[in-house]
C-alpha cells in the first residue's frame, strides 16, 4: 500500500436524517484527520444526502475510513476517488473591492481568462463565481488578491468517477463493506 | 389495532422473547414504569443500586445466554450513568438494547431539568441510536434496534424516546407481529433490500476460503488464535473440528475465552501482553496465521511490525472494517465465523503437525508459581475454586491482575463461561455481569472473581444480590492496593506507589453483612476450601475475602508496544 | 423553515462535529452543508441550509458563538444574499440524444465536464432553483448520479462577516 499523505475525496452516500452528519464528521475528528472540505448536497432521489469529503492521509488510513463509514446503517454507499479518475469541481463566490472603473476592468480581465462569472454588480464591490478543481480557484486568488478581496466563501470539492462508473456501482469490496453494516 | 405507545414499547419486547430487564426509573421514563405495572408477569425487572450496575448486568445477561440484553434509564444522569457500560458491550461487541427516555419535544435542546443529548454522547460507542419524536415509528424502531443489536457483529444500541411519546393518551397503530416477520416490513425491509441481501444469512465468499484451504495445506506451522468472535458467533464446535482436523494449535485472547477448551491438548493458553510462552512463541515461529474473530488489540499485537513477521497472516472477520486496521494480512475471509469455519473444515484435509507442536509445547503454557509458607497465593485460591465448584461455573471477573490470574488458571469449555471485560477494561463489570448471568442461567453455579479495588467502584450491587435472592459467590482477591497499577510502578516506575495503596479499603465481610449477604475472610487453603462449601450449602449471595500478599504479579509479561516474545518476566 | 447560516471557524479537526451536533441535538435536519477554506488557509467557512421545523434558529446561532473554534456566525436573509451552487451530474446518452444534451447544456449555462460513449458528465453553477430546473430537463435523459455542493452565500453589497 502507499504510505504517502496524499488529498482523497470520498463521496458517500446517505439517509438524510438528523445526526448524519454527525455520524460522518465524528468517523474523522475520532482519528484526527482534518476534514479538507466538506459538502453535503440533495441527490436525485428524495431522501438521500450525497456527502462529498476531502481528507489528507495514506492510502490504507482512507480505506479504513470507507470501511468505517460504510458500517453506519445510515450510509448507503462509499466510493474513494482518485485525482486521475475523477471530476473534481469546486465553486468559489468572491467579493471585490471595486470602486473604479480601471478595476472593475481589471477584475473583469482576469475572470474571463479563468471563465468565472460576476453575479453582482454594486457601487463599490463585485460579486464573482468561479467554478474550477481547487487549484484554478488559488490562482484566480491569487491574482484578485491585489484588487482587496473582502470576503470568499467555497463549497468545497464535489467529485464523480469519470466515464460509466457510477457510486451504485456493487463490486467485491463493496459487497465486503456491507457485511462490514452487521445486519442480516 | 390502536394501542397505548407504551403498550407497544413493552409489546414489542415480549416479540422479542425479552422476559427479563434490569433497570433504574426516573422522571421521564415513568410513563413506561408506570405501564410495566401491569406486565409484572410478563416482564421481570430487576432495579439495581445504579444504572451501570443495570448497564453491565444486561451485558452479563448477554453474554452468557446469547440473548439480547434490555436496559431501561431515565434522561440526564440515568442515561449518562450508563456510558461506561454502554461502551464496555460496545467494545466486546454485546447485543443490548438501551431504552432511555428524553424530555418533551419543546423542550428538548432547551438544558431543561435531566436534559442531555444522549444519542449524541452514545453515538461512537453504538452501533446505533435512535431518537423516537414520531410515536408511529415505535414498533419499527423497536424491531430494527434488536435486529441491529443481535446480528452480524453484535453491540449495543440506544434507543431515546421523548416523554411526549409515551404520554398516556398517545395512541398508535401496532399490530402483533412475530419475529421472523421483521425483517419483511418498514425500515428494516429497506435497509436490507438497500444493502441487497436475502433474509438469509450472507454467504461468504468461496473463493477466498478455497485460497485459505490451499494456504493451510501447505503451511507446516500454522497458528489459530480464537477470538471473541467465535464466542460470540457460538462458533465453538466448527473451531474445535478445524483445530482437530489440520491438528493446529490454539492461542486464545481474553475475549475468545470459552471458544475453544482451555484445557484441550491443543490449547497454548492466553496470547499477547500475559500470553504464555507457548502462545507467544508460537506465535513468533509460525508460517500461517489464522485468526478468528479476533482484532488484533494491541494486547494482542503489542508491536504490530514484528508481530508474527514470519508467517502469512489471514484474518477471519464478520466486520470488514477490522480488516487491515492494526496489523497487515495477507488474506481475509468476511463472514460470519461458524459458516466460514464449516465449509473451511470441508474443504481441508486431515493434517498433522507433530513436530510443530513438540517445539511449541516445549514451552509453558502455563506459569509455575511457588506456594508461599505463610500466604495464600493466587494460585492456590484459584486451584481451590476450581476443584470444589462444578466445572461448568459461569466466571465473571473485574479487570486487573486477578482477570489475569483467572484467565490464566481456569479451563473455559464452551461460550459465555467467561464473562470479562476484555475491550474496555471496566473496573466494577463483575458485579453486575455475574447478577446478569444468574438471572439468565439460574442452573448453573456463579462465580464473581474480583479485585478490592474493583469490587468497591460497583459493590452497591449487594444490595440487589440480596434484594432478589441472586446467589452469586463473589471473591476478593484483597491484597491492599491496585494490583497491575502497583505491578507497573513495580516494574516501570521504580517502585514509587503513587497514590495505589487500598489499606484502608472497608472490611468487606461486614459490608457483605449490611447488605444481608454472608461474609468470610479466608488467610489459607483449609479456610479457603470452608468458606467454599459454606457458600455453596447456603445458596444466597456469599463472598469470600481473599488475602493475598500486596506484591504478587502477573506472570509472563511482555511490555507495550514490544515484539511479542520480549518477556519482562516470565 | 429554512435558514442559511454562515460560520467562520478555524480550521481544526473536530470543529465540524461539534456543528453538526448542536443541530442534530434539537433534531433540525441539515439540508446541505459545505465547507470550505477562505482566502485564509487557517479559516474555513461553513454553509448550512438547515430546516428547523417550525422552531427558530435563533438560539442555535447563539450556541454556535459560544464554540471556542467558532469566529463568527450569521443567518443571512434570502432577499439579501447572493447564493449559488454548484452540480456535476452523470447522465446516460446516446448518440442521438447527445445533440440534445449539448443543446440543454447551452441553453442553461452548464458545461460539458467528461464525455464517454454512453454517458456525458455536466456541471452546473447557479441558484438552487435553477439547478432544480436543470436536473428536471435532464430527467427524459435517465440520471445515473448526481452530486451537489451545497449552498454557498455572500450578503449583497460590500459589507462582509
Amino acid at each position: 500500500m502507499n504510505s504517502e499523505k496524499k488529498a482523497y475525496t470520498l463521496s458517500i452516500l446517505v439517509e438524510d436524517t438528523p445526526g448524519v452528519l454527525s455520524q460522518v464528521a465524528r468517523l474523522f475528528s475520532r482519528k484526527g484527520y482534518n476534514i479538507e472540505s466538506i459538502c453535503a448536497g440533495p441527490t436525485r432521489s428524495p431522501g438521500t444526502t450525497r456527502i462529498s469529503v476531502v481528507a489528507i492521509c495514506d492510502e490504507a488510513e482512507i480505506h479504513q475510513l470507507a470501511t468505517q463509514l460504510s458500517k453506519l446503517l445510515l450510509v448507503i454507499s462509499v466510493d474513494v476517488l482518485e485525482g486521475e479518475e475523477s471530476i473534481q469541481r469546486e465553486l468559489c463566490l468572491i467579493k471585490v473591492k471595486a470602486d473604479t472603473r480601471e478595476v472593475r476592468e481589471g477584475i473583469i480581465q482576469i475572470i474571463n481568462v479563468f471563465r468565472a462569472n460576476i453575479v453582482d454588480f454594486g457601487t463599490d464591490s463585485l460579486v464573482i463565481a468561479a467554478v474550477g478543481t481547487s487549484d484554478k480557484i488559488r490562482a484566480m486568488m491569487k491574482l484578485l488578491e491585489d484588487y482587496g478581496i473582502l470576503e470568499t466563501v467555497n463549497t468545497g470539492l464535489v467529485a464523480l468517477q469519470r466515464g460509466e462508473k457510477t457510486i451504485h456501482d456493487q463490486n467485491k469490496l463493496k459487497d465486503e463493506y456491507n457485511y462490514g453494516k452487521n445486519l442480516h | 389495532m390502536k394501542v397505548k405507545s407504551t403498550v407497544a414499547i413493552l409489546e414489542c419486547l415480549l416479540e422479542q422473547g425479552v422476559d427479563t430487564i434490569f433497570g433504574y426509573p426516573g422522571g421521564t421514563i415513568l410513563n413506561i414504569y408506570d405501564e410495566l405495572y401491569d406486565y409484572q408477569d410478563r416482564l421481570h425487572h430487576i432495579l439495581t443500586a445504579h444504572e451501570q450496575g443495570a448497564a453491565h448486568a444486561a451485558d452479563g445477561y448477554a453474554r452468557a445466554t446469547g440473548k439480547v440484553g434490555v436496559c431501561f434509564a431515565t434522561s440526564g444522569p440515568g442515561a449518562t450513568n450508563l456510558t461506561t457500560g454502554i461502551a464496555t458491550a460496545y467494545y466486546d461487541s454485546s447485543p443490548v438494547v438501551f431504552i432511555t427516555c428524553n424530555v418533551t419535544e419543546n423542550l428538548l435542546g432547551k438544558d431543561a431539568f435531566q436534559e442531555v443529548d444522549i444519542t449524541g454522547i452514545a453515538m461512537p460507542i453504538t452501533k446505533a441510536t435512535y431518537l423516537v419524536r414520531d410515536p408511529e415509528t415505535i414498533p419499527d424502531i423497536l424491531r430494527e434496534a434488536f435486529a441491529v443489536a443481535a446480528t452480524g457483529r453484535p453491540g449495543p444500541v440506544l434507543i431515546d424516546f421523548l416523554k411526549n411519546v409515551t404520554a398516556p393518551d398517545v395512541l398508535i397503530d401496532y399490530e402483533p407481529m412475530e419475529r421472523k416477520e421483521h425483517i419483511k416490513h418498514g425500515r428494516l425491509q429497506a435497509l436490507t433490500h438497500r444493502i441487497g441481501w436475502d433474509i438469509k444469512t450472507p454467504e461468504p465468499n468461496h473463493e477466498d476460503i478455497r485460497k485459505l484451504a490451499e494456504m493451510v495445506q501447505n503451511s507446516e506451522k500454522p497458528l489459530l488464535i480464537c477470538g471473541g468472535g467465535v464466542v460470540r458467533g457460538r462458533a465453538h464446535e466448527q473451531f474445535r473440528a478445524l483445530a482437530e482436523k489440520i491438528d493446529a494449535p490454539v492461542a486464545i485472547t481474553v475475549m475468545g475465552g470459552g471458544g475453544f477448551p482451555g484445557g484441550h491438548e491443543l490449547a497454548t493458553g492466553m496470547i499477547g501482553m500475559h500470553g504464555s510462552q507457548a502462545s507467544n512463541m508460537a506465535c513468533d515461529n509460525c508460517d500461517l496465521l489464522i485468526a478468528v474473530g479476533c482484532r488484533f488489540s494491541d494486547r494482542v499485537a503489542l508491536d504490530p511490525e514484528t508481530f508474527a513477521s514470519n508467517a502469512k497472516i489471514v484474518h477471519i472477520d464478520i466486520d470488514r472494517a477490522e480488516i487491515g486496521k492494526n496489523v497487515r494480512t495477507d488474506h481475509h475471509i468476511i463472514g460470519d465465523a461458524k459458516r466460514v469455519l464449516e465449509l473451511l473444515c470441508e474443504m481441508v484435509e486431515p493434517m498433522e503437525h507433530t513436530r510443530w507442536k513438540n517445539f511449541i509445547f516445549s514451552y509453558p503454557k502455563r506459569v509455575a508459581y511457588e506456594d508461599k509458607p505463610d500466604q495464600l497465593t493466587p494460585q492456590q485460591v484459584l486451584e481451590t475454586i476450581r476443584q470444589i465448584v462444578p466445572g461448568d461455573s459461569i466466571v465473571a471477573t473485574d479487570v486487573g491482575q486477578h482477570q489475569m490470574w483467572t484467565i490464566q488458571h481456569f479451563n473455559f469449555d464452551y461460550p459465555g463461561q467467561l464473562l470479562t471485560s476484555g475491550g474496555f477494561g471496566t473496573m466494577g463489570f463483575g458485579l453486575g455481569a455475574a447478577l446478569g448471568a444468574k438471572v439468565g442461567c439460574p442452573d448453573k453455579t456463579v462465580l464473581h472473581i474480583t479485585g478490592d479495588g474493583c469490587f468497591r467502584m460497583n459493590g452497591q450491587e449487594m444490595a440487589t444480590e440480596s434484594h432478589y435472592d441472586i446467589p452469586v459467590i463473589t471473591f476478593v482477591f484483597d491484597n491492599r492496593t491496585l494490583g497491575m497499577v502497583r505491578q507497573w510502578q513495580n516494574l516501570i516506575y521504580h517502585k514509587r506507589f503513587s497514590q495505589t495503596d487500598l489499606d484502608f479499603a472497608p472490611d468487606f465481610v461486614k459490608l457483605a453483612e449490611a447488605y444481608g449477604l454472608k461474609g468470610k475472610r479466608v488467610t489459607n487453603v483449609q479456610e479457603l476450601e470452608d468458606a467454599i462449601h459454606e457458600a455453596l450449602e447456603w445458596g444466597h449471595g456469599y463472598v469470600v475475602d481473599c488475602m493475598i500478599d500486596t506484591d504478587e504479579m502477573v506472570r509472563p509479561m511482555v511490555g507495550g508496544g514490544q515484539p511479542i516474545t520480549n518477556f519482562m518476566l516470565i | 423553515m429554512k435558514q442559511t447560516i454562515s460560520v467562520l471557524v478555524e480550521n481544526q479537526a473536530g470543529v465540524l462535529n461539534r456543528i453538526t451536533n448542536l443541530f442534530s441535538r434539537r433534531a433540525f435536519n441539515i439540508e446541505s452543508l459545505a465547507v470550505g477554506v477562505t482566502d485564509d488557509p487557517s479559516i474555513s467557512r461553513i454553509t448550512i441550509i438547515v430546516d428547523s421545523g417550525n422552531s427558530v434558529v435563533e438560539q442555535v446561532e447563539k450556541q454556535l458563538n459560544k464554540l471556542v473554534d467558532v469566529i463568527k456566525v450569521r443567518t443571512l436573509d434570502d432577499d439579501k444574499m447572493i447564493a449559488r451552487e454548484l452540480l456535476i451530474v452523470k447522465v446516460s446518452c446516446t448518440v442521438k440524444t447527445r445533440t440534445d444534451i449539448m443543446n440543454l447544456c447551452q441553453i442553461m449555462g452548464a458545461k460539458i465536464a467528461d464525455v464517454s460513449p454512453n454517458t456525458m458528465t455536466l456541471e452546473l453553477s447557479d441558484t438552487g432553483d435553477r439547478l432544480e430546473l436543470f436536473l428536471s430537463l435532464l430527467r427524459p435523459f435517465s440520471i445515473l448520479e448526481v452530486a451537489r455542493t451545497g449552498l454557498i452565500a455572500v450578503q449583497k453589497g460590500s459589507g462582509k462577516m
